[in-house]
């Protein structure tokens, strides 16, 4: 008999933008080489993972981000008392901070993690990337950080129109005149705050790389991905594997250059004349990492084997034309469980 | 004139570039010129081939060739 795994796991959002949470389940539940109990962690009651009873055993409530590490160190806590974990795998952005923060204090009641080092997680960051890649030999567009509007007027003795304007979390709108720029600039700030990055314009076709690293230099699974279908939140909804020696090739180099542990999405612009930009480092799985699984390189069941403490042989090959489609699907629950969540803080 | 030799293409004539993602389908002339090309057929090979099976205007058949065979540059088909 298969020993039971305890994983949990956040981001159980699966509206228009997607969490990774219920694809990361998924493809761990997809994977026969071990037995799972899944617990997932929930920000919000209405987050419809919780309600996938085929997929998530129990959930329990978890504090948002801003509350800092004490809180959720004691909550995590409180969990643990209730179910044993033996891992948690974080897939939200904001909350990877507080995860990285309390990685060795969980490894003293027996929780393992697979994540980052605070450093690498830094040094992609959307406001030092462009430095990172001037270090380390990557293509990546030329960008101001600006931390007050007056900044902007003197942006352009740097930057040419379009620009796009991107905020620190999230967002990112183009802008092809300084009226159009100011007015993103306002937007942005008001939903996200300052700083705004004002990044180089640069045209192409946008790939997005799937890649796990295993900490010590080693790409264990990349895979690219072409969206087919956008969403007017420019998320994929539908999206193809790709056959490209070069991108496989930069994602390695990513890997292997910053040591990077765990899971990360690199978003890359492919000029015309086949240069690859790097736009941007997500530093967890991307909410279309199920298709890793289905092109035949399963990464979250991967990292729970390598968090586990399992050797992973790095994937040789992969299935190019593989596509996802997103769908959304009406989850009918009653009251009760939502009762249960939202007053009790567990289901 | 070759197409790319990652390109796949299915009986039907549906194409697929695994470097892109792009696919396209053609009819089923297109097709047929697509099988021709595959098998390193030259552009006057492929004249000679479709003026036998079907009856039609050599000057305007050169010029459709012409002008599919420049798409299939554009979308990175041919080499």
């Amino acid at each position: 008999m298969k020993k039971q795994i305890v994983i949990a796991v956040t981001a159980l959002n699966a509206i228009d933008s997607p969490g990774p949470g219920v694809a990361v389940i998924r493809a761990i539940r997809d994977c026969k080489d071990f037995d799972v109990k899944i617990i997932g962690l929930s920000y919000e009651a209405l987050e419809p993972g919780l309600y996938m009873h085929d997929l998530v055993d129990r959930t329990y409530q978890i504090p948002y981000p801003s509350g800092g590490t004490d809180s959720l160190y004691a909550r995590l806590m409180y969990i643990h008392e209730q179910e044993k974990l033996d891992l948690i795998i974080p897939n939200f952005d904001a909350e990877l901070y507080n995860f990285i923060k309390l990685r060795d204090k969980l490894k003293e009641l027996g929780i393992r993690t697979f994540l980052p080092e605070l450093n690498q997680f830094e040094a992609r960051d959307k406001m030092k990337l462009f430095e990172f890649g001037q270090k380390h030999g990557f293509l990546v567009p030329e960008d101001k950080i600006l931390h007050e509007l007056r900044e902007l007027k003197k942006m352009e003795d740097d930057l040419e129109y379009p620009i796009v304007v991107k905020g620190k979390f999230y967002d990112a709108v183009i802008a092809r005149s300084y009226d159009q720029a100011e007015k993103a600039f306002l937007k942005i700030m008001a939903k996200w705050g300052l700083p705004i990055i004002m990044q180089e314009f640069v045209k192409g076709t946008e790939i997005n790389i799937a890649a796990l690293g295993d900490g010590e230099g080693n790409a264990i699974s990349i895979i690219p991905m072409r969206k087919l279908y956008i969403t007017d939140k420019g998320k994929a909804w539908a999206g193809i594997t790709l056959e490209d020696d070069k991108l496989v090739e930069l994602a390695r180099k990513f890997i292997e250059t910053t040591k990077w542990r765990g899971g990360c999405e690199l978003e890359v612009m492919l000029t015309d004349d086949g240069k690859p930009y790097i736009m941007e480092v997500n530093p967890r799985f991307p909410a279309w990492i199920y298709l890793t699984a289905g092109a035949g390189q399963n990464q979250p069941a991967s990292l729970v084997k390598m968090a586990m403490g399992e050797k992973v042989e790095p994937f040789k090959t992969y299935e190019v034309g593989k596509i996802f489609i997103r769908y959304a699907w009406d989850l009918i629950t009653d009251i009760k469980e939502f009762q249960l969540i939202s007053g009790n803080g567990e289901l | 004139m070759r197409i790319r030799k990652n390109i796949a293409v299915s009986d039907e004539g549906f194409l697929f570039n695994p470097a892109t993602g792009d696919s396209f389908s053609t009819n089923g002339i297109g097709s047929e010129i697509i099988s021709l090309l595959k098998q390193d057929k030259s552009t006057s090979e492929i004249i000679e081939e479709i003026s036998k099976n079907y009856d039609v205007d050599r000057l305007l058949l050169e010029r459709d060739l012409d002008e599919f065979t420049g798409l299939l540059k554009d979308y990175s088909i041919l080499e």
